[in-house]
């Protein structure tokens, strides 16, 4: 730490190669994003295949036929405010303030939920009315698309919980503080994957 | 988290930086509401003209992925955070060639298919 203030302070007159290996903060969050970035490609092969196959309806219904904006539109308020809620637990959990983190993990983990549930209660009324990902290719990379989504956002809500069982029990330790930063980077990635969802997918259907 | 760096203690500067970080949750959360309301409203007004609407629909959704990366994600072009940005570069990179890549081959294959009619036909 000591050796780091010192390159820290002078960090002009010591090259680069010279000041040692960064904080693990540093590359821990560095890699994380690496991690992201690769993520989001992944994506991009999804979107990229929605965007071939959403016109192949094979007699079935269009997409315009299927989604409900308003239903869209509050799916996108819950992620949008649970990023915000989780950006404050992160600063919450920076400050080791643990009376203050609780409460924003809690809405974090609410919000998502309610997100969840929406989605859900969207593709069982779909699968209910015979529109299943077997019915038509463009149902296919729909329910590919939307569902690798949802599946991420289920992954980082089990991820969430298990952050406010180690923060109960281990407390704000410093590597329990770098596992939320990592979470928090994660949630905010999916909000951003999820712009493009209900941009191409919901607001462009035709 | 730089302040992680000089840990020596708890500096009052730590609870100035993180009031300015929820500034920037907040700012970020206005505009991207107001992002956000712009594209449903862009999806079902008859105000624009209808085949501009995909367009100003990917011009706002750019935007709000700009406002998520820089007040959520807090990644910016300053000289300590070199590597991140050029890490979302390439990411970026990629993610257009997979895209747009994949839809100017399958267009392209599209045009190049003979009619499925005659294709049914030419195999009997």
């Amino acid at each position: 730490m000591n050796v780091m203030t010192q390159a820290a302070s002078t960090s002009e007159a010591v090259p680069l190669s010279m000041r040692g290996p960064a904080p693990v903060q540093v590359v821990v969050g560095y890699g994380f994003w690496l991690f992201l970035l690769s993520d989001i490609i992944i994506f991009a092969a999804l979107f990229a295949t929605y965007a071939v196959l959403s016109g192949e309806t094979n007699g079935g219904p269009p997409g315009a036929a299927l989604f409900d904006r308003t239903h869209v539109f509050f799916e996108t308020a819950c992620l949008l405010v649970s990023s915000v809620t989780c950006g404050f637990a992160t600063l919450a959990v920076q400050r080791r303030n643990m009376l203050v983190a609780f409460p924003w993990m809690i809405a974090t983990l609410v919000l998502g939920a309610a997100f969840l549930c929406l989605e859900q209660s969207e593709f069982v009324h779909m699968l209910a009315t015979g529109n299943g990902p077997s019915r038509s290719a463009f149902l296919s990379a729909f329910f590919t698309l939307v569902g690798a989504h949802g599946l991420h956002v289920t992954v980082g809500l089990v991820w969430l919980v298990i952050m406010m069982l180690q923060a109960a029990t281990l407390g704000l330790r410093p590597m329990v503080r770098r596992r939320f930063f990592c979470f928090g980077l994660f949630w905010h990635a999916l909000d951003i994957v999820w712009i493009g969802v209900f941009t191409i997918v919901y607001l462009g259907a035709r | 988290m730089n302040y992680e760096r000089n840990a020596q203690g708890k500096a009052p500067g730590i609870t100035e930086h993180s009031r300015i970080r929820r500034r920037s949750y907040l700012i970020g959360l206005f505009y991207a509401a107001i992002l956000t309301l712009a594209s449903f409203w862009a999806a079902s007004t008859d105000l624009v003209y209808a085949p501009g609407v995909p367009i100003l629909l990917a011009v706002l959704a750019i935007a709000q992925m700009g406002v998520h990366l820089v007040f959520f994600l807090h990644i910016s072009s300053a000289p300590d955070q070199t590597n991140n940005f050029l890490a979302l570069a390439f990411g970026i990179f990629v993610v257009g060639l997979v895209v747009f890549g994949s839809m100017i081959i399958m267009d392209n294959l599209n045009h190049a298919m003979m009619p499925m009619d005659q294709l049914m036909h030419m195999q009997r």
